[in-house]
């Protein structure tokens, strides 16, 4: 088992309050597995990619614990972090653009950020990566305004994994590309796992069907919670979680037209994280939610690797 | 209502001193009809927005004409009250020091000073409920207030107050969830019943594919395939329109049992064959269109194609 979430709590400090953007999540992650993480905006998915690597100012590790690879990750702790931070694990942002420092030549940025890692450079595995996500070598020798955002999302790609991570987050690295350049990046980050660049992955998107190309499997979140988590095909062909299935109904289908079917959306929109309602957190949204449904759902494995929180499934 | 564009070009000025020009538009025409959504295709580049644009009147065409019922584009009060854009990000689009209904309250002082309050007021708050909002959520919010979903439909409801013939709208659920992307979508589909026409600007084939009767691919700045969407779709014949939708992940699909796409001879290089007729309302830019698909398909001619990708 590579990684392992138990009851992670990490809320945002506001000045209204403590807001829940993650409130007890636990899943475990195996060995080169890609776990495609997917919900809407404000689920709680970007902070727990970034709880992983780097908290921010405003977010607060309230409880739960992370073990990577045996070690337990000192998430709360800033500086401690630092022994883990790209070495063991390592984060692609989304924003590749501005991941890259404007004013240096990408090998001299790539020299300076090792150093400052107390690694030294190694070019002919800098080069063979190049060469593994299909990036010329003379980017090296370019500033980031002279390559297009395919291209430095592989470069960034490429720099994030030098150190050879054992877990690597990846936080909706194809959300500002074209479909095809999207393919060629979501294509590279799978083939850094299946080259053994780093042992495991978390891909974070909104886009199921983009998730469902490369993840083994997928974990759909909803308002800080863990709403179901499955094999990749089994999330897409046979959901057990309302949300889970109200999601996957609202996405168009190549092929499907609003003439002859007409898809929905799901009505409402999440509850507020500031003072987040007992019970399942889905239920006024949810055409199935009963009386139990005030009582909290908890993760059931309800067949092998298939968990799903509702008292329905 | 018809929005007719006839051999649009827009080149810009770029460099230091406008020294280099960078052709963004070149030479595209369509139609769109009233009471039909049009989409318009393309990835970064494409020049689907400069179009969206020139139609609005915000950037001056180059060469062509852009018509509406015969008329051409005439930046200005008349033109707007017909002709009205969304743009793609919500948060970006509203003052955040006002409320949002100020949109509102700009249009009754441009174009109905004479309304009444109590007046304005009821049709304000019909226009929002003919976007599937409750009035009051929305009124008095500030933007911070609003969901993004609301905040399109806010401005789609503003669009509606006018007496609107065309609607552009550009990549406008591209910062939405799923689950409120699909009711904006429906929103579009339904207002077209008013006989108005939508011209819907996307880099998403499948929505496009949802929402439009027609459709137009665009690559480089021209029409490679172009015509009703089930065709355009359903039996893709331009290379480039292939390959874009092979792209598209799917769910059920996995993207290794996409059927491999090759490159073309004609259209790699930038040299395009005028668009030709390939079927009942389906034009593609292709000189020999069928024999030349079957015959690349056939040899091993995707490295040039591939390549570029990689390069790119």
């Amino acid at each position: 088992m590579s990684l392992r979430v138990s009851d992670l709590k990490v809320h945002y400090r506001t000045l209204r309050g403590d807001v829940r953007a993650l409130d007890g999540v636990s899943f475990e992650l195996g060995d080169a597995e890609i776990l495609g993480l997917a919900g809407e905006s404000g689920c709680g998915k970007t902070t727990l990619g970034k709880s992983l690597i780097r908290m921010d100012g405003r977010m607060r590790h309230v409880g739960g614990t992370v073990e990577l690879d045996g070690t337990e990750l000192p998430i709360g702790d800033d500086r401690r972090m630092n022994d883990f931070r790209f070495h063991e694990v390592s984060l692609v942002p989304q924003y590749s653009m501005s991941a890259l420092n404007p004013t240096r030549k990408i090998g001299k940025m790539v020299g300076e950020l090792l150093r400052s890692r107390g690694v030294t450079p190694d070019t002919a595995k800098l080069l063979g990566r190049l060469d593994a996500v299909g990036l010329p070598h003379e980017v090296l020798d370019r500033y980031p305004i002279e390559l297009s955002g395919g291209m430095k999302q592989r470069m960034v790609m490429v720099i994030s994994t030098l150190l050879d991570p054992s877990l690597l987050i990846a936080d909706e690295v194809t959300s500002a590309l074209d479909v095809s350049t999207q393919k060629a990046v979501a294509r590279a980050l799978a083939g850094f796992r299946d080259n053994g660049f780093v042992k495991s992955m978390i891909f974070i998107t909104h886009d199921i069907s983009l998730t469902y190309q490369i993840a083994d499997t997928i974990m759909v979140m909803y308002a800080g919670r863990l709403a179901e988590k499955a094999p990749a095909r089994t999330i897409v062909e046979a959901p057990r979680h309302p949300y889970t299935r109200m999601l996957i109904d609202s996405l168009p289908e190549v092929g499907v037209r609003h003439a002859d079917r007409r898809l929905s959306g799901i009505a409402g929109s999440p509850p507020s994280l500031l003072d987040p309602p007992a019970g399942c957190r889905f239920r006024d949204r949810c055409p199935l939610a009963f009386d139990r449904c005030a009582e909290e759902p908890p993760a059931a494995e309800i067949a092998p690797d298939h968990f799903v929180a509702c008292w329905k499934a | 209502m018809m929005l007719r564009l006839d051999n649009v070009t827009k080149v810009y000025k770029v460099g230091a001193f406008g020294g280099k020009t960078l052709t963004a538009v070149d030479g595209v025409s369509f139609d769109v009809p009233e009471g039909q959504v049009v989409s318009l295709i393309g990835e970064s580049g494409s020049g689907k927005s400069t179009l969206g644009k020139m139609i609005l009147g915000l950037v001056p065409v180059t060469a062509g004409s852009i018509t509406l019922d015969g008329a051409p584009v005439r930046p200005g009060k008349e033109y707007y009250r017909h002709v009205q854009g969304v743009f793609q990000d919500p948060f970006s689009t509203f003052n955040p020091v006002f409320k949002a209904d100020r949109v509102f309250q700009l249009i009754r002082e441009a174009y109905f000073p004479a309304a009444t309050a109590a007046d304005w007021d009821e049709r304000v708050r019909a226009a929002l409920r003919d976007v599937r909002l409750d009035p009051d959520q929305v009124i008095g919010k500030y933007p911070h207030q609003l969901s993004g979903g609301q905040l399109q439909r806010v401005l789609i409801a503003r669009a509606l107050l006018l007496d609107l013939k065309l609607l552009v709208a550009d990549e406008i659920t591209s910062m939405l969830d799923a689950s409120t992307r699909i009711d904006v979508l429906n929103l579009l589909a339904e207002i077209k019943g008013r006989g108005l026409g939508v011209l819907y600007i996307t880099h998403d084939l499948s929505l496009g594919n949802y929402l439009a009767e027609r459709t137009v691919v665009l690559r480089h700045g021209t029409v490679v395939e172009m015509g009703a969407t089930d065709r355009v779709f359903g039996r893709p014949l331009h290379p480039y329109t292939r390959q874009l939708l092979s792209a598209v992940p799917r769910l059920h699909a996995p993207w290794e049992d996409a059927e491999p796409v090759t490159s073309c001879l004609y259209h790699d290089g930038g040299a395009t064959g005028g668009l030709a007729e390939a079927g009942e309302d389906h034009f593609v830019a292709c000189a020999r269109l069928e024999g030349c698909l079957e015959e690349r398909l056939g040899g091993r001619s995707g490295g040039r194609l591939e390549g570029r990708l990689k390069g790119r």
